[in-house]
């Protein structure tokens, strides 16, 4: 599946990626442009952490190739202008938070006098200010992990890779980092958010890429993937035979009372609730558009493994 | 390269390793000044030759030598194994290396930081020692700088196997791999030691190739020459050129110019191995 964008900041062609007999990667093609805010979905095993390690040539793809920032997949110019906050998040536990970050400057190219600021910038965005001279070891999970985001978001970078980002924090800590991905995305950069906590990814993402096996199984925007045309009905007394009738209106999802059907045209809903009607059924409540990511992905992932024959 | 070798020296220091060598050399070398002061003492008082003491004195630094070279040996190995391999289990080294750091730089950078730490514990601790005996006994090894560098590069030569390692295996498995070849290279040494004496020619062979293939031991022998008495002085002392020769803890001569190269050689092929495979490594 290939979105198409201008300019793109990632791009990757025919990737795949296999680990001895284990495809980690199969034949991904994408396009992600400049300022996007993506949230990269799957479950365990879905190979998410391996697409964000080949972004940084971490790993090496088997075969296909790609670009990050208009240079090939860890190139190390391209990489100055990169900041990554990995799922396995953990810096040197002897050095004070602010040393991190201006190891990290060091690191990144920075000149020397830009450090001692930029360190402060990034310890005051991700709240760890007044904690700059302690040293990390003695920090809590949830405050390495902040560390670890102002260590990617440290100078500003074109392209932020947050690998799990708020899979330590608590509920304040976790609408802290929504705001701070808003923030990044709205000065221009190009956030990959990798998480499997949906809630965050429909709160600030602009664009869902779902992964299985692999694959990218959808990409698009919220509404793309998760609206759609559909429709949930909330009916009773229902019988096998009249439930059976509601095939004729396509896919649909039964979870007891409640009924989803999508894709389905608008025109359509009023032919649904008479279908059921005449089936002896009663009709509660009419719900069209869009539903939750969560449900539209379990749907996705649900079917992509039914249709594999096996479970990720 | 330099700022990955100043944090590794800055991480020993920060982490009290270099505190706890520096401390764990006082007392060793104190021990080793109420040692040899008593043996001193007890062989002046029984009015052994000064030629037999001088010669004892040369042995008993040399065992202190041997003891140290071990030391030092598990030391450069715990130092070098996690250098790369722990900092990739942990997950420190993704954050690293997503920075514009190529793998080959951090690995140098590791092995500069820690070959800086290793080199100055080895001579300061060796000169500490050899100072304190030869005031003590008044009697000084013929070459201690010789001796001291070849223990500095015995030392940096595990420590350069066990880094190497490290990029490729787990720490743990890296440390165990290196300490075995120390013991195996000893072993060999011994071996050589033992072939020359009963002019076993193919243990000989064996013993020498081994001392190419992992060059510890062969400079171990450049530690022990730089420590003992001339030749001529031990067979003084009524000791058989036979007896010296089997003595792993004698050497008729230094190492040879060419193997000190081709130490230096190893070093850098072993090195370039590791960086070859680590730069390919999935991460």
């Amino acid at each position: 599946m290939t979105a198409s964008v201008s300019s793109p900041v990632i791009q990757l062609s025919g990737i795949t990626k296999r680990y001895g007999s284990t495809v980690a990667l199969d034949g991904i093609d994408l396009d992600i442009g400049r300022g996007e805010l993506v949230g990269l979905l799957g479950p365990n095993g879905a190979g998410k952490t391996t697409a964000v390690k080949l972004l940084l040539g971490l790993a090496r793809p088997t075969t296909g190739s790609g670009h990050v920032l208009g240079a090939p997949l860890g190139d190390r110019v391209a990489r100055r202008r990169i900041g990554y906050l990995p799922e396995l998040f953990r810096y040197q536990p002897w050095l004070r938070a602010r040393e991190v970050l201006t190891l990290h400057a060091e690191l990144a190219g920075m000149p020397a006098a830009m450090r001692p600021s930029a360190a402060a910038a990034a310890l005051a965005l991700v709240d760890l200010a007044d904690r700059a001279d302690d040293a990390v070891g003695g920090f809590s999970k949830g405050m390495q992990q902040r560390l670890g985001l102002g260590v990617a978001l440290l100078g500003d970078p074109d392209l932020v890779l947050l690998d799990e980002p708020t899979s330590a924090l608590d509920p304040i800590g976790r609408t802290d980092v929504r705001e701070i991905v808003r923030e990044a995305r709205d000065r221009g950069a190009t956030v990959i958010l990798n998480s499997h906590l949906l809630t965050e990814v429909e709160r600030v993402c602009d664009r869902v890429i779902i992964v299985n096996h692999g694959r990218i199984i959808a990409s698009g925007t919220l509404d793309d993937i998760v609206a759609g045309d559909g429709v949930r009905i909330r009916v009773t007394g229902l019988g096998p035979s009249g439930r059976s009738a509601l095939d004729a209106f396509g896919p649909w999802q039964d979870d007891g009372e409640w009924a989803t059907f999508r894709p389905l045209v608008a025109d359509r809903i009023p032919d649904l609730v008479a279908a059921i009607v005449a089936a002896g059924g009663r009709v509660h409540a009419v719900e069209p558009g869009r539903g939750s990511l969560e449900a539209r992905f379990l749907e996705l992932v649900g079917h992509d493994t039914d249709t594999d024959g096996g479970s990720s | 390269m330099i700022v990955i070798a100043r944090l590794t020296v800055r991480e020993l220091v920060r982490r009290r390793v270099v505190w706890l060598l520096a401390g764990l050399t006082i007392v060793s070398v104190a021990l080793v000044a109420f040692g040899v002061e008593r043996l001193v003492s007890l062989a002046r008082e029984e009015g052994l030759p000064e030629l037999e003491i001088r010669v004892g004195v040369s042995q008993v630094l040399i065992l202190i030598a041997f003891m140290f070279s071990f030391v030092l040996a598990m030391t450069a190995a715990f130092l070098g194994a996690p250098a790369i391999g722990g900092d990739v289990e942990s997950g420190v080294a993704l954050a690293l290396l997503a920075r514009p750091l190529r793998r080959i730089d951090l690995l140098l950078g590791r092995w500069l930081g820690l070959a800086l730490v290793v080199v100055a514990y080895a001579v300061a601790s060796g000169a500490l020692a050899i100072g304190v005996v030869t005031v003590i006994s008044g009697f000084g090894p013929p070459q201690p700088i010789l001796a001291l560098a070849f223990l500095a590069a015995q030392a940096l030569v595990l420590m350069t196997l066990t880094l190497a390692l490290g990029s490729v295996l787990p720490a743990i498995g890296a440390g165990a791999v290196a300490v075995v070849a120390f013991g195996i290279g000893w072993m060999a040494g011994v071996m050589a030691a033992v072939a020359a004496a009963f002019d076993l020619q193919s243990l000989a062979g064996a013993a020498d190739a081994s001392r190419w293939l992992f060059p510890s031991d062969g400079l171990w022998r450049g530690v022990v020459f730089g420590l003992e008495p001339p030749a001529a002085a031990l067979l003084a002392t009524g000791r058989s050129p036979e007896g010296l020769a089997a003595n792993p803890f004698f050497a008729l001569q230094p190492p040879a110019p060419a193997f000190v190269i081709w130490s230096g050689i190893w070093i850098a092929v072993v090195l370039g191995l590791a960086g070859w495979r680590f730069t390919r490594r999935d991460l």
